[in-house]
């Protein structure tokens, strides 16, 4: 259908070709894929790691944004960002339901947080990020996140 | 304490309403009365009007099809005045909610400006928007191309085929209720998809909830208009009470469906506590829900026999079925002192202060201050319940007796507005106890007081006559008229009091308003 369509050409381009730093894991089905990424230039912050995305697609996608967060294991830890919980929920407008365009992809999301992350200078984490790790059982495209600056 | 949500409302036929709003639900100040010179709802920063009662304020309410009249009607109007085509000055409107002065203040400022950040880029006046096939095109959403395929742009240019546009657009609007404001699918355009391109890419039924939203949208931006918040309730109302009037006025108003809500906050009537002090207490509650448990409990002992009493009726004035000892559910106290001045069942005694020196004895005191007045609103609420389904059930053997009795449906009307009265009046006598909590003492509390007590003895006085056996009840009809009556003067009295005292800031009050 929709959803399947489209990523099928995704997947087909994604095989072809990849911008460096950003891998492709896992996609067996079109409802959950799995992408690595790595910052490629010498940003101390993230040196000699590797994060790894968990794509979440409904069936209207790419009408509705896929569901995006950082997953963590024993080889990928969830990166430091004043945007990433440390339950690796991602606070970005792009996939925010206001700020989310269809002409996006999965490639798009991977480098604009490929690029989030190389320009980010602060090892922190959003403020209350303790509180929301504990208390949140909202799924990430309900939460009505404030974009505190757009330039993040 | 989620009483407050529940829904309460009378129901009132539909000549007493039209009674209603011809006498004191008049506003002339109203865009809906389409006068020529239309100020729009924002300019009306007149006093509010005197009207028949000081706790009144004024009102109208709007059904559907009115509503979109007005609207379409500002459209047109502004559609003249700036030389705009109809669709887009619908979005230039919704684009500043609907503030038809700044609108067009800004627009003579700065037309493209304004042009530009509603989303309708250059003139779009010229090219109505049309489906073409682009011969190499793709679709950048899912990634088809073919020189069969249907294609849609706005003036913006990004370019998608119709397919997609149109999932698009069934996802904004079915699934977000999305309608002022859906941009164009592009990436960071921000284009506001108009009408017109919308009436070419959707269908009829689809159409129609874009219509209902944007209605919808027009409520919820207009500071003077409110959607009735009683369940299905489609009428919306519009008052010219502005929020920062709320500190001394408590603007109920009464919707076409039966309902009274407050148009500052949407609850229900909660007069004559202001909107501040209301949501102070109903949090209190929530907080203090334990401490208070224990009181809504149905059953109590006699104060004299200890035997197990239910109360099953509203009435506070209990008659112990064992030993004939009367007295009141509230305070336990002997029910013959309550209509006696000397006595209060209402009035919370400050103990002296010699008792209350240490933290111990101090909290405890405002515990038990709390809980004489939560005890007593709490009561009204549990009352007003009791009441009515006393009355449901009386209501329904009376309809089973009118037969065999040949009394008419007009005659057992009366204790159809007896009903409505006490419903209201508790109401009201609720609330009463919640501002007495926040109510600081000076000259003018014994008087309110004195209302409380007056209104709250003749609500007894009503409730009691429901507890009387049916049969008596025709006989009862004049003397049950006049017991309503009796409520309705104590209601309007108290009220009266305390919206004028209000209105000119001679409360205090033990906590701020803000
Ligand atoms: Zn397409
Ligand atoms: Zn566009
Ligand atoms: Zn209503
Ligand atoms: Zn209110
Ligand atoms: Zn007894
Ligand atoms: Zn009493």
């Amino acid at each position: 259908m929709f959803a399947s369509k489209r990523l099928q050409k995704e997947l087909a381009k994604l095989h072809e070709k990849l911008p460096p730093g950003i891998t492709l894991i896992r996609a067996d089905d079109f409802s959950e894929w799995l992408m690595d990424i790595r910052v490629i230039d010498s940003n101390p912050l993230y040196q000699g790691e590797v994060y790894r995305l968990k794509f979440n697609f409904s069936q209207s996608y790419p009408i509705e944004a896929p569901e995006v967060v950082f997953v963590r294991d024993e080889s990928h830890p969830i990166p430091w960002h004043p945007h990433v919980y440390s339950n690796g929920i991602i606070c970005l407008d792009l996939l925010d339901r206001q700020g989310w365009s269809p002409v996006h992809n999965v490639e798009s999301i991977c480098v604009s947080l490929q690029s989030m992350l190389t320009s980010n200078t602060k090892k922190e984490r959003p403020p209350g990020d303790e509180n929301f790790v504990r208390y949140n059982t909202q799924r990430p495209r309900d939460i009505n996140f404030v974009f505190h600056d757009k330039n993040v | 304490m989620d009483s407050d949500d529940e829904f309460n409302s009378s129901q009132v036929s539909e000549d007493e309403f039209m009674q209603d709003s011809d006498v004191d639900l008049v506003d002339d100040d109203s865009d809906f009365d389409m006068d020529q010179d239309d100020v729009g709802f924002e300019t009306q920063d007149k006093d509010i009007k005197p009207s028949k009662q000081a706790y009144e304020v004024d009102f109208k309410v709007f059904d559907p099809e009115q509503i979109q009249q007005t609207q379409d009607k500002q459209i047109t109007d502004v559609s003249a005045i700036l030389g705009q085509p109809p669709e887009a000055t619908a979005i230039l409107l919704r684009h500043l909610r609907w503030n038809k002065e700044r609108l067009i203040d800004k627009y003579m400022e700065d037309q493209d400006g304004i042009l530009e950040s509603a989303g309708l880029g250059e003139s779009a006046t010229h090219n109505p928007p049309k489906i073409i096939r682009v011969k190499g095109f793709v679709c950048d959403i899912c990634c088809e191309d073919g020189p069969e395929l249907d294609t849609f742009a706005m003036k913006c240019g990004h370019r998608f085929c119709v397919g997609c546009y149109r999932q698009y657009l069934y996802t904004k609007i079915k699934d977000e209720g999305e309608a002022a404001r859906i941009r164009c699918p592009g990436d960071g355009c921000n284009r506001v998809v108009d009408s017109k391109s919308l009436d070419l890419l959707v269908a009829e039924d689809l159409r129609d909830r874009y219509q209902e939203l944007l209605t919808r949208t027009y409520v919820d931006d207009k500071e003077n208009l409110r959607w009735c918040p009683a369940p299905n309730c489609v009428y919306a109302v519009e008052c010219g009470v502005k929020d920062k009037e709320l500190k001394r006025i408590v603007p109920t108003v009464h919707c076409e469906c039966g309902h009274y809500f407050c148009f500052g906050c949407s609850l229900n009537d909660h007069q004559p506590a202001p909107c501040a002090l209301v949501k102070k207490w109903l949090k209190k509650c929530e907080d203090d829900s334990e401490t208070a448990n224990w009181i809504s409990a149905n059953t109590k002992e006699c104060p004299k026999c200890h035997s197990t009493i239910e109360k099953n009726g509203g009435c506070n004035h209990m008659t112990c079925r064992k030993c004939r000892h009367e007295f009141c559910w509230m305070c336990m106290g002997v029910w013959s002192e309550h209509g006696t001045s000397w006595y209060n069942c209402n009035r919370y005694e400050e103990k002296s202060g010699s008792e209350a020196r240490d933290a111990q004895a101090k909290s405890r005191q405002s515990l038990e201050r709390y809980l004489h007045y939560y005890n007593r609103y709490a009561n009204h609420e549990q009352s007003a319940k009791l009441d009515k389904d006393i009355y449901l059930k009386t209501e329904k053997k009376m309809q089973q007796l009118q037969n065999t009795t040949g009394m008419s449906w007009i005659e057992v009307q009366f204790l159809d507005t007896a009903s409505q009265a006490l419903q209201q009046c508790r109401q009201t006598l609720k609330w009463t106890y919640a501002f007495a909590y926040y109510l600081a003492r000076n000259n003018l509390t014994e008087i309110f007081e004195d209302n409380q007590k007056d209104l709250e003895m003749a609500v007894e006085n009503l409730s009691e006559m429901f507890e009387k056996p049916i049969d008596q009840l025709k006989g009862l009809k004049v003397d049950m008229m006049d017991k309503t009556a009796y409520c309705n003067k104590r209601r309007i009295i108290l009220l009266n009091d305390t919206a004028e005292n209000l209105k000119q800031g001679n409360w205090e009050f033990n906590v701020s308003m803000s």
